[in-house]
């Protein structure tokens, strides 16, 4: 584990070069020496439980290891990137990129466009693949429909795995008991997490900022205790299994001759079950997208992004907080109800564990990399988040360490994510960009 | 009655050990009014570090209780400030003056890192260590079981009265306390006055991150237990009752704490053990919605 070194007050104005060398060779020691007392007994000496009672091991080599490229690693940044003035890491994002809607947000835009189309039936593309894809769209889903909330509204959501276990559960409930079908259930999935998005979302309407992010985290965490707590009715920790899988309008993804192979008279292959979810999902996630991009154009949605840029003025000019709290609440809550579905179709098993605080962390911090507001944001993000954690699979430990890490580093670097200027919605005359730093977004 | 007794003693020192967590989130809270959402983790860490002196200490043979709790004790606390004092320097100075929400996602962050860095450095199974208190002092015997108080609670309430007093001297009497104040009422003004408002505000984040090593170290003793993930329930229920006794309030804090504590035992011992936790969650959606100022807290005036 390497600390995040702390940008020195000298990030922002560089001393002078003549002591530009041993100025950042102190410093570089000083972090070391900090590195040093956070990490040495921590790291040195690992507890470890034996029958006999705790005893402690001795692994020293980490602590030097650490400390050794909390130095390094300090040395040289204060010597390169912190040296110029003025210098941020801010120059090593691509220009294209920080302005959304430019030319190359748009050309990323449609080949990850094709490419999703396309998937699975690229050249070497295999059930891995395929399966990997589908992860992302939810995940992408997911995001889109946080974006919506804490993106456009403005209101940070730290409860929205609450939903998504909303609609998992209200699938397989209403599966499990009245004998439904997925495409019956996946409408009910999306009103009832609307509904609970109001009943979560009607006592936190006078709550701003960060008090609401602690009320919808301890919503989130009610809602799995209950599932986790209430055997009866949700199968408690044991979840519930055997979740019927979706059909192809009416056919049933099975080897017998009413199955969808043998309709089309195709040979029988469990690869078309996969391809078909692939395409389900592909399908809902876009349905996100041009909703909440439609909805960016209509009242509802200048309302939700003015009361993010400011509560007070939209309240003087006549905008019903309440009105616009609850429906951002509401249809974000929505469409994490229908990834919910989803998942626990595609799943066909589901449990309170899957539906735990870090996964809300994780899809805020999809939402928040990206750059709130910005769809295409999100989408990379998903992708380059939820591929990483796959591609660093060896690494499992880590991933988590890392994935914290980067919440930290972008905030610090680019706190409104990757993609973070906006086009405004509503303008005079020509459309000017908004870059990041002009938009006091979040006091909502 | 007996029952009701020993759920109030148990509900104290649970109150206890959240009310001196809680002092570390209102502080924070008063004078840079963000959720230092990783300071659960910190509580945790420090209970590792106390776990770790410990186990040092019996290898050196120095098993002299009180010596070796004012060791594990200073050697927490230290460890405990040079984490919260890192973490304020790397995830939220950069941030100050950034948009509102940057700080509590860079704080989630950090949460993350430091649960994932004690998991990875230290394993994710859960640490237990014989008990080091036994005896205690029994009040009142019933017919079905004695009411009894045992030495580590009356250490862990008496550390806590005795803690309490001496950081509420310290923000009411001492230039650091009026630095403090002045911060959490106008920075600009504060720092045109003269006060580096840098160096208050990082050593708020060591007082509360030292406090949080003592609760740490009587959770460790308390309990017996710990494992990587006790910050995150602790913090959320610390919270709790920094936001009920009124968020920017050292006796609120401790009130709030106390409450929670109770609140806690009673529900477990009166209702059922697997929704304490939902009870006190509750209990903070309720308290925000009805009484967002807690019960001793300022009004919040709305600046347009």
């Amino acid at each position: 584990m390497t600390a995040t070194p702390a940008k020195p007050a000298s990030a922002v104005a560089p001393p002078a070069p003549a002591h530009d060398l041993a100025h950042a060779f102190k410093d570089a020691l000083f972090s070391a020496l900090l590195a040093l007392g956070l990490f040495g007994v921590i790291m040195g000496l690992k507890t470890e439980q034996e029958p006999t009672g705790l005893i402690l091991e001795q692994h020293w080599e980490r602590v030097l290891w650490a400390v050794g490229i909390v130095f390094v690693g300090r040395l040289v940044l204060n010597l390169t990137i912190w040296r110029r003035p003025g210098g941020k890491l801010d120059d090593l994002m691509p220009k294209g990129l920080q302005k959304y809607g430019g030319s190359t947000g748009t050309a990323i835009g449609v080949i990850l466009i094709a490419v999703a189309l396309t998937l699975p039936f690229l050249p070497g593309a295999e059930r891995y693949h395929v399966d990997l894809g589908t992860l992302v769209l939810t995940y992408v889903m997911l995001g889109w429909g946080l974006n919506i909330v804490v993106g456009l509204a403005g209101l940070l959501d730290l409860g929205y795995v609450a939903f998504y276990a909303v609609g998992a559960y209200s699938y397989a409930l209403l599966a499990s008991y009245f004998d439904l079908g997925f495409w019956a259930c996946l409408p009910l999935a999306f009103i009832l997490a609307c509904f609970w998005g109001i009943i979560l979302g009607f006592p936190v309407l006078r709550l701003r900022g960060d008090y609401l992010a602690i009320v919808t985290l301890a919503f989130g965490e009610i809602i799995r205790v209950v599932l986790l707590n209430w055997s009866e009715f949700t199968g408690g920790p044991n979840g519930i299994g055997q979740i019927p899988r979706p059909s192809f309008f009416g056919l049933e993804f099975s080897r017998g001759d009413d199955g969808f192979a043998a309709y089309f008279g195709l040979e029988f292959s469990s690869m078309h079950r996969i391809i078909f979810l692939y395409y389900v999902i592909l399908v809902l996630a876009f349905v996100t997208h041009l909703v909440s991009v439609r909805l960016r154009k209509l009242p509802i949605g200048r309302a939700w992004e003015a009361m993010r840029e400011d509560e007070i003025a939209c309240r003087s000019l006549g905008l019903s907080i309440v009105r616009t709290k609850l429906t951002a609440f509401a249809i974000g809550a929505g469409f994490g109800g229908l990834a919910g579905a989803f998942f626990a179709t595609r799943q066909g098993f589901i449990s309170p564990e899957s539906f735990t605080f870090i996964e809300s962390a994780l899809i805020l911090a999809i939402v928040v990399l990206g750059g709130m507001g910005s769809q295409l944001g999100v989408a990379i993000a998903a992708v380059v988040m939820i591929g990483g954690f796959e591609y660093f699979r060896e690494f499992e430990q880590y991933r988590m360490l890392v994935f914290g890490m980067m919440m930290v580093l972008i905030m610090v670097w680019r706190p409104r994510g990757l993609v973070s200027s906006r086009a405004p919605s509503v303008y005079l005359k020509e459309r000017k960009k908004v870059g990041a730093d002009m938009v006091s977004q979040g006091h909502g | 009655m007996d029952y009701f007794l020993q759920q109030l003693i148990n509900g104290l020192t649970l109150g206890s050990i959240y009310g001196l967590i809680a002092i570390g989130y209102t502080m924070v809270y008063g004078i840079i009014g963000m959720i230092n959402f990783a300071h659960g983790d910190v509580f945790m860490v420090s209970a590792f570090a106390a776990l770790i002196a410990f186990l040092v200490l019996l290898a050196v043979g120095i098993t002299a209780v009180p010596l070796a709790l004012v060791l594990v004790l200073i050697f927490a606390m230290l460890i405990s400030s040079l984490y919260g004092w890192t973490v304020e320097r790397v995830a939220y100075r950069p941030l100050r003056g950034s948009f509102r929400l940057a700080p509590l996602i860079s704080a989630i962050g950090m949460s993350i890192v430091l649960q994932n860095y004690i998991q990875i450095v230290q394993g994710a199974r859960v640490k237990a260590i014989q008990p080091v208190f036994t005896g205690g002092i029994t009040l009142h015997e019933g017919e079905l079981f004695d009411v009894r108080i045992s030495t580590i609670q009356i250490l862990i309430i008496v550390t806590t009265i005795v803690l309490m007093t001496v950081f509420s001297l310290i923000v009411a009497k001492t230039s650091l306390g009026r630095a403090q104040r002045s911060c959490e009422q106008d920075q600009k003004m504060a720092a045109l006055l003269g006060i580096d408002v840098d160096r208050t505000i990082s050593l708020t984040f060591v007082m509360g991150a030292a406090l949080a090593a003592v609760a740490g170290t009587m959770y460790l003793m308390y309990y017996g237990v710990i494992d990587f993930f006790i910050g995150f329930i602790a913090g959320v229920k610390a919270f709790t009752a920094a936001v009920l006794g009124g968020i920017g309030s050292l006796p609120g804090a401790m009130l709030g704490g106390l409450l929670i504590g109770l609140i806690e035992a009673f529900w477990a011992g009166y209702f059922s053990s697997e929704y304490k936790d939902v009870a006190v969650f509750a209990i903070l959606a309720i308290v925000l919605i009805f009484l967002p100022t807690g019960l001793l807290g300022k009004p919040e005036v709305e600046k347009v």
